[in-house]
Parts: structure tokens; C-alpha cells; sequence
């Protein structure tokens, strides 16, 4: 879907926990997610814990759609 | 004396449950469980399988350091001639945890190892290069005929056959180039003429070093300022209202829909929820915003680091679902992202 969408010329960044899946079905801009069932909020931890991660990722997201990458990249998160 | 094989099963497979024990840790059996009863009797005369291994695939997907490191442990210290994962079908997660473990199992103790997978499975693209991964079925209706195939390879490997090249064989074919003599006995100068001729006179011709293609989109240019623009969130983590209303499917999903959050400052748990049939509703049914992340987007919007949120996020259920059916779905949401001047795009995928 990634791929059809930047193909369409739009930036997109996908934010996934299996990135190696996400490389080979050929997202550009990838950010990672937590896991499978709650990419962006661990439910094991508070909810102002779970809402930072999920803010900074997001963040993250968006800093990759304003960068320019000449290649596959993988951007990396702080928490 | 017979050799030894070692089989690779997920939760599913390996008959510990469903989707909810997909966090199921590593853990060794001796003897069969599941499909190694069939691969065993594939073997016949020439090898049997002795231990089963069995791992949940996001416990494999998520903490795969860990489980890789668990798995090689088991091993450590078994006596073995061969390894089998598998067969994954058209599962994506099960695929890509048969590579990783078998590229693992390769790498630290030297064996053959063989799996099969549909060739919708990612896996396939992700493995092919660096093992056997034969061609199977898009379900497990295809397991006899899938186990059989690895098993008779394996049976050619450990009885040191001649192996054909790959698409003779059947499995995908890795790059791997090998020096042959043809039985045509046809040397390379005539050969290379003949598929001159043939390419002059425009007709069909068999090269004999295909490179594989790369299918890569050509990248986006960055957005300079995300304050003047609109950005659209999608999924294909299922994320729908409850009562699903364009009843997308759980699995092999060729519906999607579009759902608007107009006033919302989060996704609301009994107001959304996911039907994504790959993975433990609990937590995203609890809190949708950790696979539809409106809360955390929506303080963007309020500082002005982004221009705007589109109002409707765009949604469907990415397992099972054909690379075909999801390509065609995009195209569908482009003319809607076209339609209503979305500037660029954040995908979630579970």
C-alpha cells in the first residue's frame, strides 16, 4: 500500500514493528513501532508512559516525511 | 543409519492455540507435533525428525533477538543433519520467522535448511537469497504437497543427488550462480549467437543469467514545512467504529474504509475497535490510539507543527491480504487522497 501511495508521489512514512517486512515490500521512510497488537503503546505501562512513546514516534514520523533521503531509511526513535 | 532432522513450527502449527498465543516462548519438544508426523514420513528411510521446535510468531516477530538466541540454544549440542521450517503458506509473520530462525540455524551450525512458502508470503523476498524456500500454497489444504516437496529436496541434499537448478526443483530461485554442463552439449559461443538471432528477429529467447528485478518506487520528495500542510493517517491495523459498518473483512481483507474523526481528540475505546483477525484485539480495543495515533497527532496540530489532520483516516486489515488486493486498494485511497488535498501520508502497520 506504501508503495502504491509514494508512487502516486506522495511522502509517506510507515511506522511498523516488522521493519525488515516493511524494507522489502519497499517503504522509503520507515519509523519503528513498539509491536504487533499495540504498535504505539505498550498496555503493561502507564497511560501518560504509553502517550510520550507515542508522541515522541509520531514526532519521529513526521521529521521523516521533511527529510530528504536518498535511499531506504530506517529513522531512529529515542524511546 | 538414518539422519536427523529438526522441524520449525509456530503456536499455530505446532498445536499450541490460535492468534492469542502468539507470544508463546520458544520451546523444544522431542519427537513429532503437527506436521512433522507428515515431513517424518516424507523422510522415509533416509531421515527422521527428532525434535520439534515451536515459537509464537510475534513472540518471534517482536523479541526476535531473544527467541533466535533461545532456539540456538535448544540446539546447541543436537545431533542434526538438516533443518525444516514450516511450511508458512501465505502466513507473513510464520514466513518471516521460519527465515530468520533458519538463517540462524545456517549460519551458526553449518546444516542445510529448507522451507516453503507461498509467494505472497514477504518472507519470500526477505529469505530467498539466503536458503531453500520452496514454492507452496496460499493454506495450509496445501500442507501434504508442501512438506512433501521440501522433504523430497532434503532427501536429495542428504543423499548428496545432483540438485537441478531452481526452477527445476521448485523452490525460489536464490541468485546463486553454478557452473553446469549442458547435457545438450551446446557450447556457450553457439548458444549466445542463436539468442542473438532470435533477439534480432524478435522472437522469445531464455537468457541464462537472469537478474532479478528490484521493485522499488522512486522516493518522495520531503515536505519543507509541515505547518501549511495536511496530513492523512492510514492503517492496516483494522481499526473500524464497532459496528464495522463497511464490514471489512478480518483476513485477506479487499474492502477499506474511511471513517471520520471530526471533534475528536482521540479514538475513543466502544467507539472503534479492530477486526484485524492477525493479532490480540485487548489492546488496541482498549485504546485505539496506540494503532491510530489521533491523540498524539492532534497535539501536533494544536501547536501548528502540522497544518491539519484530513478528517477521516483511512483503514483496512493487512494479513492475509494479497499484494495484488492491497496495491488495488491504495490506488483507490490516492483518488481519495488526490481528491481532497491530503499533502502526505503516515501509515501504521501491525
Amino acid at each position: 500500500m506504501v508503495k502504491e501511495i509514494e508512487k502516486a508521489g506522495f511522502p509517506i512514512v510507515q511506522m511498523a514493528n516488522l521493519i525488515p517486512v516493511a524494507k522489502t515490500v519497499g517503504a522509503n521512510r520507515m519509523v519503528p513501532t513498539i509491536s504487533i497488537p499495540y504498535p504505539l503503546g505498550d498496555p503493561e505501562t502507564p497511560k501518560e508512559q504509553q502517550y510520550k512513546l507515542r508522541h515522541h514516534r509520531v514526532g519521529v514520523a513526521l521529521e521523516a516525511l521533511e527529510t530528504e533521503v536518498q535511499e531506504q531509511t530506517v529513522f531512529k526513535v529515542k524511546i | 543409519m538414518k539422519k536427523k532432522a529438526i522441524l520449525y513450527l509456530n503456536q499455530f502449527f505446532g498445536q499450541i492455540g490460535g492468534e492469542e498465543l502468539a507470544d508463546h516462548a520458544p520451546e523444544i519438544r522431542e519427537g513429532l507435533v503437527g506436521p512433522a508426523m507428515e515431513l517424518n514420513k516424507q523422510l522415509g528411510e533416509v531421515a527422521e525428525v527428532t525434535h520439534t521446535i515451536i515459537c509464537g510468531d510475534n513472540f518471534m516477530g517482536s523479541r526476535q533477538e531473544e527467541a533466535v538466541e533461545a532456539i540456538l540454544g535448544f540446539l546447541e549440542g543436537k545431533e542434526f543433519d538438516i533443518f525444516f521450517a514450516g511450511p508458512a503458506f501465505r502466513a507473513g509473520r510464520y514466513g518471516s520467522a521460519c527465515g530468520h530462525i533458519s538463517k540462524a540455524v545456517k549460519e551458526k551450525f553449518g546444516v542445510p535448511v529448507i522451507s516453503s512458502m507461498n509467494d505472497e508470503n514477504p518472507g519470500v523476498e526477505m529469505f530467498k537469497k539466503e536458503m531453500y524456500i520452496f514454492k507452496g500454497g496460499a493454506s495450509a489444504a496445501a500442507m501434504r504437497k508442501d512438506v512433501k516437496a521440501m522433504a523430497d529436496f532434503g532427501k536429495k541434499i542428504l543423499t548428496g543427488e545432483t540438485l537441478l537448478p531452481a526452477e527445476e526443483e521448485g523452490y525460489y530461485g536464490r541468485g546463486v550462480r553454478h557452473q553446469v554442463w549442458l547435457e545438450s552439449g551446446v557450447p556457450a559461443t553457439d548458444r549466445v549467437i542463436d539468442m542473438l538471432l532470435k533477439k534480432i528477429k524478435g522472437e522469445a529467447f531464455q537468457t541464462e543469467l537472469p537478474i532479478p528485478p528490484s521493485d522499488l518506487v522512486p522516493i518522495a520528495p520531503a515536505i519543507k514545512d509541515l505547518s501549511k500542510m495536511k496530513i492523512a493517517i492510514a492503517t492496516t491495523g483494522g481499526i473500524v467504529p464497532v459496528e464495522n459498518p463497511d464490514r471489512i473483512q478480518s483476513a485477506s481483507a479487499t474492502r477499506w474504509g474511511k471513517y471520520d474523526m471530526t471533534g475528536m481528540d482521540r479514538l475513543e475505546a466502544g467507539v472503534f475497535k479492530t477486526i484485524h483477525a492477525g493479532f490480540d484485539p485487548a489492546a488496541a480495543d482498549a485504546d485505539p490510539n496506540v494503532i491510530v495515533p489521533l491523540d498524539a497527532l492532534r497535539a501536533y496540530e494544536e501547536e501548528g507543527r502540522i497544518g491539519s489532520i484530513h478528517k477521516d483516516f483511512y483503514t483496512t486489515v493487512g494479513t492475509g491480504t494479497t499484494q495484488g488486493e492491497a496495491a488495488r486498494m491504495a490506488k483507490e485511497i490516492v483518488e481519495d487522497l488526490k481528491a481532497t488535498g491530503v499533502d502526505a501520508v503516515i501509515m501504521t502497520s501491525t
